[in-house]
Order: structure tokens, then sequence, then C-alpha cells
């Protein structure tokens, strides 16, 4: 009786991996809404052994999306955004670019949560989000325009070849806005998608991509998918000793 | 083509909170009741169990219970002089869909309003005159409902959902550890109150210091396991910190899933039809009955279901529109301030306090969707406002939802939000930090109201929803006037720093803020004034019934699940008692 999705939004999240390269794909299929059948419910709950809207993690190794350009970009710009010392792992090494990519080359990149209808006016600051762009199309624009003012305005290539500190410069301009860019891109909006992603796959569970080893939980002390503190909640003050888990377990599972 | 049904007794138009509180109703009454909703089924083992329950990104980052914007959005603006453009992406609130809609994702914060909320307008004007409640262009007024009419219905809701709680007033005495500032309670709380964590802990130890009245936050999310009166079973809660914005696996937080459903889906007389959307509500050519609605499937099929009574039981914004797009009572003109439907539309005014200690670990990982101790000193009209210059008020909860890193990373004034400083802060600050939240009364203004846009529409080429909403100067000036209550509070808890955000400037779309959009279906007393009476019925088609936080005619410092679902149990007892044996007008105009 009931057809769950979840196969089907497996499928389509694998089938726009490959069409991701060449860049969006109509959406068929949404997460949650419209998408499945038409269902009466009547004189049961209709739940069905062996059906779990599971989470669509990534797979495979490489880029799908980003173009070689494009990912001389983002490994250069994240590894700004949060670079890497011995207080905790840094994006790159977080493996941010892969869950960048992936997260690109699915759902999320394709809009399939935006609308992107028209008309469309700029609109003033508190009205959000106004580009016709979906995520995928707005990096693959927004990195071709920082390339382009790059190589113009600062002397270099491209903004993967400028010093750490200029690149921080220009980072810094986009998020105020200072920076201005070609090919109908608004910087500072992109920078607040890019930032907002970076973060994402930093701290997200680790089947994303990103978050590798759970490095960025262990920095901060998050012990992740954790399900029971009932034994902690009255013991104010004390460091609760489990190491972070991930919805695949973690090393040395049986530990504590 | 239109496919038309076998006419039903009643027709339930979503089923979320009140969809499944009519329905159960109205079928213990007999009657043949079908519920349309326009999202799919959903369930605890299925979708939201605890094996990948905790999951930040999808769940609150990829939206993946939320309506879904790209299928069903709305235009925003500030004011009348402005372009209203879409809302392209969910950010000020997140609004829900599917079977359970928001009261899956919610946080399971369980309020009843104070008794002079319901007076807004009588109750501030007897005791700070007329200007106070006309400032600002607003429209605040009395809802037509007192809380003492309310009351058994709040006490029906409470024992739904299991309510972990404790009393501040048990029939007119003050009890000690509970809020001594709410309204007389015929009962105790169905379950004990939840463990407080540390952060809440010593946010009510501060609080008792400096004379306040802290106690713990009223939740639906269970602190022992609970049968409730249909039999449904809940879970304690684990305090596993993924509730608000989540669903959860543990059956410990009340929804129509854990409440309702599983007694409501086993009777023969219901009908839960999923993926069906209803586009309009077919009116008679007087306009004066409703016969059914039309909805189209997720296949594409259009169908009439004929219904003696229409139940609007879907969200604020949708009830308002399915009225508008169906000519259902006189739109509202902000010119002239004349018309109801879309008038006073309001929200929800919030700011907050973050909290760091070096000495101090908070394990802000450890919480649950209402876990908090609260004041409500500053709440309503609790206070002496004279000399003030504004009316309402906030209540102020030392509260940790979780410590989802991805949203919850708290860091001092003036650090950047990228690079080495930024990525040193959240490591250094992320165990020691915790938020105080100031939850503030909105009240309606001239304005600020719902209508249907001219230019933007839906993928049933239906207009979009408009809406135009500014933070009036009287939510200003509350909400500065409360950050800084709550900023002394946190002071006195000693801690290395303290932030604070306030609410300035102009509303916006982008920051999350709380999905708590009311207004625009008002009740009240007179057809001149509202959309529904007290029972929540149109004034104009009196088998139209508009459920829902629509009915607010200003929104009061809490969140409004409670006087929602109370509103809608009042609602069915009187169709039960009095509408079924004579339909027609409860309230004579």
């Amino acid at each position: 009786m009931v057809t769950k999705v979840n196969l089907r939004r497996r499928q389509l999240l694998i089938g726009s991996v490959a069409a991701g390269i060449a860049g969006t794909t109509a959406a068929t299929v949404h997460d949650g809404e419209l998408g499945a059948p038409p269902q009466t419910i009547r004189g049961v709950v209709p739940w069905q052994e062996g059906t779990a809207d599971a989470p669509p993690g990534a797979t495979g190794t490489g880029y799908a999306y980003f173009t070689p350009p494009e990912a001389a970009f983002i490994e250069a710009a994240v590894a700004r955004l949060i670079p890497n010392d011995p207080v905790g792992p840094g994006a790159v090494e977080a493996n941010v670019p892969f869950f960048l990519d992936r997260q690109l080359a699915g759902p999320f990149g394709r809009g399939d949560h935006y609308y992107l209808g028209g008309p469309w006016p700029k609109g003033t600051p508190e009205q959000g989000y106004q580009s016709r762009f979906n995520p995928a199309q707005l990096y693959r624009a927004a990195i071709a325009a920082i390339d382009k003012y790059v190589g113009a305005n600062l002397g270099a290539a491209t903004f993967a070849k400028l010093a750490a500190a200029d690149q921080d410069k220009f980072l810094k301009g986009m998020e105020s806005g200072d920076v201005k860019l070609d090919g109908g891109v608004d910087a500072k909006s992109f920078f607040a998608m890019f930032l907002q992603n970076t973060k994402e796959g930093y701290f997200s569970d680790p089947i994303y991509g990103g978050n590798k080893d759970m490095g960025a939980w262990k920095m901060i002390g998050f012990p992740g998918a954790h399900y029971n503190y009932k034994d902690w909640v009255t013991r104010h003050g004390e460091p609760v000793p489990f190491p972070p888990v991930g919805f695949k377990g973690r090393p040395g599972w049986t530990e504590t | 083509m239109t496919t038309t049904l076998k006419p039903v007794d009643a027709v339930l138009v979503g089923c979320g909170w009140t969809g499944a509180i009519m329905g159960q109703q109205l079928c213990d009454a007999g009657l043949n009741v079908v519920a349309l909703e326009r999202g799919p089924w959903r369930d605890t083992p299925t979708d939201f169990a605890t094996g990948f329950a905790q999951d930040e990104l999808r769940y609150m980052w990829r939206h993946h219970l939320f309506q879904n914007v790209a299928d069903d959005t709305l235009t925003i603006r500030n004011n009348v002089d402005q372009e209203a453009l879409p809302m392209r992406h969910l950010g000020s609130f997140l609004l829900g869909t599917g079977v359970g809609s928001g009261g899956v994702h919610w946080n399971g914060q369980i309020w009843r309003f104070l008794p002079t909320d319901f007076l807004t307008k009588s109750h501030n004007e007897k005791r700070y005159g007329k200007k106070a409640v006309s400032a600002y262009d607003m429209t605040v007024q009395d809802w037509g409902v007192t809380y003492d009419e309310l009351e058994p219905h709040y006490d029906e809701f409470d024992k739904l959902c299991g309510t972990s709680g404790k009393a501040g007033n048990l029939q007119g005495k003050i009890q000690p550890g509970g809020n001594p500032f709410e309204g007389p309670r015929a009962n105790e709380y169905p379950n004990p109150p939840m463990q407080q964590t540390y952060g809440p802990t010593l946010f009510g130890k501060a609080a008792a210091e400096l004379g306040r009245h802290p106690f713990p936050h009223p939740t639906g999310n269970m602190s022992q396991a609970y049968t409730n009166p249909l039999g449904a079973q809940m879970g304690a809660c684990t305090y596993c910190g993924f509730c608000e914005k989540f669903g959860c696996g543990n059956y410990s937080k009340a929804s129509p899933q854990t409440t309702v459903l599983p007694y409501l889906l086993q009777k023969s007389n219901f009908t839960l039809r999923t993926e069906c959307e209803v586009l309009r509500v077919e009116l008679t050519a007087d306009k004066k009955r409703a016969t059914g609605v039309t909805y189209v499937n997720s296949a594409g099929e259009e169908f009439f279901q004929p219904a003696e009574m229409v139940i609007l039981s879907a969200y604020v914004l949708q009830n308002v529109r399915l009225l508008l797009l169906s000519g259902i009572g006189k739109p509202y003109d902000p010119k002239t301030g004349e018309g109801v439907v879309g008038k006073n539309y309001a929200y929800q005014t919030m700011s907050s306090v973050n909290v760091f200690f070096d000495d101090k670990l908070i394990n802000p990982f450890i919480g649950a969707g209402a876990l908090a101790t609260v004041i409500d000193d500053f709440n309503g009209d609790n206070f002496d406002h004279g000399g003030l210059g504004f009316i309402g008020g906030a209540y102020i909860a030392g509260m940790i939802t979780g410590g989802r890193p991805i949203e919850m990373i708290y860091t001092p004034q003036n650090t950047p939000a990228w690079g080495l400083e930024w990525k040193h802060a959240a490591a250094k600050n992320y165990l020691r930090s915790f938020s105080l939240s100031i939850h503030g009364s909105c009240m309606s203004a001239r304005g600020n109201y719902l209508d249907l846009d001219p230019t933007y529409r839906d993928i049933h080429g239906r207009p979009m929803l408009r809406m135009t909403f500014d933070f009036t100067q009287n939510d200003h000036k509350m909400s500065d006037y409360l950050t800084d209550r709550a900023a002394e509070v946190a002071k006195a808890m000693n801690p290395r720093e303290i932030k604070l955000n306030r609410r300035t400037g102009s509303w916006s779309v982008v920051p999350y803020q709380t999905t708590h959009n009311t207004g625009g279906a008002i009740m009240g007393d007179n057809p001149k004034n509202s959309v529904v009476n007290k029972y929540l019925q149109s004034w104009d088609v009196p088998n139209v019934f508009s459920m829902g936080a629509g009915a607010f005619p200003q929104n009061a410092g809490y969140n409004p699940t409670a006087t929602l679902a109370a509103l809608a149990y009042m609602s069915a007892d009187a169709i039960k008692s009095q509408y079924l044996k004579a339909p027609g007008p409860l309230v004579r105009a």
C-alpha cells in the first residue's frame, strides 16, 4: 500500500550526479512534497515493514560537478574560510570541497527547494535571495566572474593564484558587498551561500562527504548523532566522555 | 475534468494539529469525515527513526520535512510602497507540510496566553489610556473569547499531549515552583517538569537572585512515559538535542502522529487522503453556503468533494489564501481600513542574549525542544508599562534545544564569521556557551496584512499570497526593553562575557526567527472587525470554519500552538452541541 519514495530519491540523486556536469536538470520529484503518489488511508496506520526514508549520502570519488578551474577556486577559497592548524582541521582537510561538489550535483544544486520563477527584480536585502540562478548555476557563474575580476584587477591569473592575504582581502570584499562582479552575480549573496555551505560541509554528518573522521565535531566537542543523554542531564559541568558518532558509527564503536 | 465524489459530513483541509483534533472530535460524534492533506503520509519509524533523525543538514538546512517553496511560496515586502517579491528560500519561518505538518517538527513549547492577552485592547486602554492601544497605527482588538472560556480546552490539549510542567496557579492558588503569573488552571500538568541541564539551571538561579520568578518551561517533550486519554503511548525524552525542526524518533514529543492519529485512523468514519491539495472552497451562487472543496492530487487528477461543513485546518497562510481565493469574506484594504480577510497579520518579535563562560561546561548538545527555565515577569501585562511607550512583552528563557553545530555555535561580539579567528572562537566557546531566548509579542498594525499577489502565481496558476509586514515601533521598544531585562539575568550568571542580539531594523525573511505567523482570519465579536466568530465560524459562510493562529487578532509573547488547539476544541464543542442540531450561525451578528 505504501510506496515510500526513498528508492526513487536515491536513483534521482545518482542520476543527477551524472547530469550535473552539464548544469541542471529539471526536478520531477521533490523531497517530501507532491512527489509521492496520492494515497487513501482508512482504518489502519499505513506502516509497512522494511521501509525507511534513509538519508541520501554522498558516493564515489573525485568531482562530479566542478570543472578543474572551479575546483581550484573552491579548494583555495574554503582553505581561507576555515584554515587548517593544530586546533582543528581546515575545510580542505575535512573534505569540504567534495561535500560541496556532491551538494551542487544533487537536489540542492538544482534548486529543488528554491522558488526560481520570474520576474526577477533585485529587491531589498530584507527580501532575501532574489536570483534566477539555482545554487549550482550561481557557483558556476560566480567562480567565473571572480576569476575574471581577479585577472582584471588584482594582477593574478585566478583567485587560487593570489597570496593568502590577498585572497582574504578579496573574500572580505565579497562579504561586505564592496566587490562588484559581472555575469549577473551578486557577490554578497554568493558569499553568504558559499560560507553557509562550507560550514555545512564542515559540521554535517560524514555521510555527506565532509567532516572527515568527524574532525570538526572532535574540535568543538560535539558527540554527533548520539541518541541518549539521560544519565548526563543533571551532571552539571562534567565533561561528557563520548567520542563523536555518525550515522555509520565510528572507529572503535565499542569503546565506552 | 473534475470527478465529483460521494458527499461527506465534513471535509478537513489539512492534517496537522487542528485537522487531527477536529477529525477526532467530529468522528467521535459520528460524522463521516474526509481529511485532505497536500503533503505525504509520515510516520515515526519510517520517516524520522532514531537511526537517522539526528541529521542537521538534511532536516534543518535542506528542509526535508518543510514546505517546498519550489511548489508553493508567497511574496513578501515590508510596506505597501515596495514591490512584493517571492520568498525564494525558507528563512525567517519554516513552514510545515505533510501529515502532522508543523506538529512534527515543532519544539513542543506549550503555553497558555494570559487572561489579559485576550483583552489586548480593552485591558490596556483601561490601564494606560486610549493612545497606548492606537499609537504606531496599531489595530489591536479583543479576541471575543476569554481565558476562562478556553481553560477547559487548554486542559484537554495538555492531557492529549501529556504536557510536562509545574502549575503556578491552581484554581486561583499560587503554587511554588510554577509560573505565578499564569491564569488559573483547573488541574496540575499531566506530567512533572523535565529535568534541567546546566545552562537553564544557572539561568534560574540568577533570575531568582534578581527577584524574578523562574519556573520550568511547560513542554510536550515527555519527562516520563505517558499514555494519553486516546490510548496513545509516549516514551520518556532522551534529551538528544534534535527536536525543533526535526521529527522525534523516540515517541517523546507530542505530535498528531504520537497523540491522535493512531486512534483516529482506526475509525471507519475517517478517511485521510494524502498528496491532495485543495484549490478552493466552492460556494453556492449567493455565496452564503459552501458546497465542498475542489482539489487536485499529485497525479494531476481533479476532484470535487461535496461536504456539509468545510473546516480549514491548514496553516495560517494557506487558510487565509483559501478564504481569499474562494471569495469568503471581504478582503482587507489597508488604505481604508475596511474589510477583514487578511487583516492584522502579525508575527513574533524575537531577540536573544548569548552567554559565554570560561569555567563552566554547558554541554549544549544535551537538549530538548522546550528544555528551558523561564521567567514570565515581563510578559503581557505582568508588569507596569507606565511611561515605557509600548504594550505587550515576552518570556525570557534560558533554553537549550540542542547544540547543532551548523546553526548553534555562538561566538563573542565582533568575532569574524570565518577564518582562523572564527574557528578558534568556535572551538573555545561551543561547550561553554548558550543562549537566552526573548520571545516577544507582536501587535497588529494597519499596514500589516495578507492579500493576493498581482504578479506571481503558484504551480496551479493561482495567485500567491502576498505578505506585507514590518515590526512596529511598539514591538521594537518592547523588544529592546525585554532584551535589557534578559541581559540583567545573563550578567547575574557571572559569565566571561555576553552578546546581545537585538531585533533591529525591518523584518527580514533571511535569518530564522520563528514559525509563529498569526492573524489574517481573525476572530472577534462582530463581522465588521473579524472573519470568524469565537467558534472560528465564518461570519459570511456559516458552514465554513477556519482553524489555527490565523484567528489571533494580534500575537502574545508566547508560542501559539496550545492556544490554537484550545480554540479548535472549543469550536468542536460548539459544532457538536449546537451546530449539528441547527446548522447556521452560532453567534448572531
